[in-house]
């Protein structure tokens, strides 16, 4: 084949392989717009006002397709399903406590996009913006509002990067004393002092008294619940195979996924709720597997994200593993509960 | 960024080579073969394919499947191994019957390119995984023919400029593709099917190119050097009477008089420069921490911020972009073994300065130039400096020894060197790995002196 016949056929080639790209980038854009209308059949969303202290309420994350898609929004909490109040506030993940919130958000950039957590007031008012390492995963805020804590998945750097690792930092809202890892606290493992390079930390829980907190370590292949310390910075573990808890309101409890042996290995938990006191595990009358930190709403109730047609949908559940599972609310993620 | 473990970098014999060392007519010493520079040209295209799903990959698997990407960490010891394996294999494959080398590379590009749209169809981890497994056999099947091809079209004495060459491309693609796929995000919503569609029709050019433009027989080693009989490291007993000619047509066919085995391909370690060349790589390869390890103790000792953390491996791939062509002429002019040992002293140097104090703002740039210096003086480098003491009808096979057992050094280092930070902490663990690396640069440094070295 001459010279000119190879060219001329790299650049027939090229055309078609551009059309082609362009077809599907442009396809990918056009549903933009789609996403802009609102879904027949979804959620009523307007614009209006939210506090974080109206109490029976939830704010959430809406991903109702409209113009407030990604927007916090707030329904009544004994109404979930009703028509929604949006903010204007754009956020991955978010929790609210006490009058505090926080808001984990993407920062498109030219190049690549970053992460930053928002510390928010009762009117989501930004108060404090701390940078977030990798792409954003839990948020949580102590019971007093007094801390905040997020989870993000810092990303690896070898070739087809599949190797991931969390850092979970925690913020004194008062202060905006920062510990971006908790890495830095002291591990106590079974009675010992851990020193490891591979441990990581993730879904951070509130106690009420303002120094106990919860968290799922990992290392060694294994997840362990942590009971944390903010005074003596130090972690101490107290259960195995436990991620994401989430301590009920009366702190007695830790609501959790558990890696269940014989599930699919890209479906492997199910939820429990452990007895802090007993030790005792009660699996959840959940069939699905659960990805999500689960949320309290309230000593008896427990909620959680599925994957659902837009994204996310939450259901609750009784906590002590009877009843079965109820879709609350369609295409919405990260709720908080505001309590009186 | 794969910068990182996946490349050679190692020593610089320059040839005992007889015929290497005295350019016999100095013709054209400037130019790059046009060989390289499309062997260059489908790296640079296949990179910006690949990087662009790399990194989506992440925030692919998060925000879009809603999956937790941790249960993914624990396959990533698993591809790596394998990846080695199948890198000998290509190399084997390639040398067999001769002048193979554009096919198999081309197989290895192909597998990789039909694993993009196949990421369109799989949603939960398990078929994600095995797409990547694949998508890695791809890329180590590849990798040794392609560098074969490359010694085997440049001669002896602009080696080093041509894989300098070579690696630059292929790094400049690394680093525009992560830019392609983000510009895709920015002008979609979730276009994550955009950008792997796009990734691969990037990646169908690169095999196009490749398939068009790169000769098909291991062609002719340059024009400069007369085709001669790769007397100086013959395997002592297997295989390769030293003829060898290289077969002119394109193709698989024409098959030449040796059939390169495996064992013929293990018997050059019993060459001596081959030996100590991979000796060296390995034993080097075994003190060199892996890139992440660098990044988090970058990150961790001296305070970079969170929001650059991700941007680390662009500095190592944009220095090594800079330097991978200025090293490799100057290994082509002073020698490959100087100029390897040398990026390693640049590495004990940011190893080094990692374990002082200093906090200066200047701090993570320098440690950065090191470390894309290291690479730009050793990657390109060790291939240049191997192809020298591999004969022809062998030479993917040999530069895949060399690489593999470089890789799988590399791959015990980050083993070990997670087991020391686990006992003894990251400084304590960097120090080990730092005096390792020093005394195994003193031993290279007498090893690596070459029976005669070949200035050019």
């Amino acid at each position: 084949m001459t010279l000119r016949n190879r060219i001329l056929m790299l650049l027939a080639a090229v055309a078609v392989l551009a059309g082609v790209a362009t077809a599907s980038v442009l396809h990918a854009s056009a549903r933009a717009e789609q996403r802009d209308q609102v879904q027949a059949g979804g959620p009523k969303v307007t614009a209006g006002r939210i506090t974080l202290t109206d109490s029976g309420r939830m704010v959430f994350r809406n991903l109702a397709w409209g113009p407030h898609r990604d927007e916090l929004t707030t329904v009544p909490a004994n109404a979930p399903a009703g028509p929604r109040t949006a903010s204007g506030v754009k956020c991955l993940r978010f929790y609210a406590a006490s009058g505090t919130g926080v808001c984990l958000q993407a920062v498109h950039g030219a190049v690549t996009d970053t992460y930053r957590a928002l510390i928010l007031d009762a009117h989501l008012k930004e108060t404090a913006r701390y940078d977030v390492p990798g792409i954003p995963s839990r948020a949580r805020v102590s019971p007093s509002g007094h801390f905040a804590a997020w989870t993000a998945f810092v990303g690896g750097d070898s070739y087809a990067g599949t190797n991931f690792s969390t850092r979970a930092a925690i913020v004194d809202t008062r202060t905006g004393k920062l510990t971006p890892s908790l890495e830095a606290f002291r591990i106590i493992k079974d009675g010992h002092v851990h020193h490891a390079a591979d441990v990581n930390f993730w879904g951070v829980t509130f106690a009420a008294d303002d120094r106990t907190f919860y968290a799922t370590l990992a290392t060694k292949g294994k997840t362990y619940l942590i009971k944390g310390d903010l005074k003596t910075r130090t972690v101490t573990t107290l259960h195995t195979n436990v991620e994401c808890p989430s301590l009920s309101p009366d702190g007695t409890r830790v609501a959790f996924k558990k890696r269940v042996p014989g599930l699919a290995k890209d479906a492997p938990w199910h939820l429990y709720v452990l007895d802090l006191g007993t030790m005792r595990e009660t699996p959840l009358a959940e069939s699905r597997s659960v990805d999500d930190q689960a949320v309290w709403r309230d000593d008896h109730t427990v909620v959680y994200a599925l994957p659902g047609d837009y994204g996310a949908d939450l259901y609750a559940i009784p906590s002590d593993g009877t009843g079965k599972p109820r879709r609350i609310s369609t295409a919405a993620v990260s709720p908080a509960f505001v309590r009186p | 960024m794969y910068v990182a473990d996946s490349r050679a970098g190692a020593p610089g014999v320059t040839a005992s080579a007889d015929g290497v060392a005295r350019p016999p007519a100095g013709r054209r010493r400037a130019a790059v073969a046009p060989t390289v520079l499309a062997l260059g040209t489908v790296s640079l295209i296949t990179d910006v394919s690949s990087e662009m799903v790399t990194a989506v990959l992440p925030l692919y698997l998060v925000a879009g499947l809603g999956l937790s990407p941790l249960g993914f960490g624990l396959l990533d010891g698993v591809y790596n191994g394998f990846s080695a394996v199948v890198r000998l294999v290509g190399g084997h494959l390639a040398d067999r019957g001769g002048g193979r080398h554009k096919w198999v590379a081309g197989a290895g590009y192909a597998l990789s390119a039909l694993c993009k749209p196949l990421l369109l169809l799989a949603h939960t981890l398990t078929p994600i995984g095995l797409i990547l497994a694949a998508d890695r056999t791809g890329k180590g099947l590849r990798t040794a023919p392609r560098d074969a091809l490359i010694s085997l079209s440049s001669t002896p004495e602009t080696r080093g400029r041509a894989f300098g060459v070579h690696r630059a491309m292929d790094t400049a693609g690394a680093l525009l593709g992560p830019l392609a796929a983000f510009l895709i995000l920015r002008a979609t919503v979730d276009g994550y099917d955009a950008v792997f569609t796009v990734s691969f029709c990037v990646a169908v050019v690169g095999v196009l190119v490749l398939v068009l433009f790169v000769p098909g027989a291991s062609a002719p080693p340059a024009p400069s050097t007369k085709p001669k009989p790769p007397t100086r490291l013959t395997p002592p007993t297997a295989s390769a009477p030293p003829t060898a000619e290289p077969d002119k047509a394109a193709g698989p066919a024409a098959p030449p008089p040796v059939r390169p085995t495996l064992r013929a391909a293990l018997a050059l370690l019993r060459g001596r420069d081959l030996r100590r060349i991979t000796l060296c790589a390995l034993l080097l390869g075994l003190a060199t921490i892996s890139d992440s390890f660098v990044y988090l103790l970058l990150q961790r000792r001296l305070g970079v911020p969170d929001r650059w953390f991700a941007l680390l491996p662009l500095g190592t791939a944009a220095a090594f972009l800079l330097l991978a062509v200025p090293l490799g002429r100057l290994a082509d002019r002073i020698g490959r073994r100087r100029v390897f040992l040398a990026g390693h002293g640049a590495l004990l140097l940011a190893y080094a300065i990692l374990l002082t104090s200093w906090h200066g703002p200047a701090l993570p740039y320098t440690v950065l130039l090191l470390h894309g210096g290291f690479y730009a003086a050793t990657d390109g480098v060790l291939m240049a400096a191997a192809s020298d003491s591999v004969p022809e009808e062998l030479r993917s096979s040999g530069l895949a020894v060399v690489q593999t057992g470089q890789a799988l050094a590399r791959f015990a280092c980050s083993l070990g060197f997670g087991a020391a930070w686990t006992l003894w902490g990251d400084r304590t663990a960097l120090m080990a790995s730092t005096t390792a690396l020093a005394v195994c640069a003193v031993f290279s440094l007498t090893a690596l002196r070459p029976v005669r070295e070949a200035v050019s």
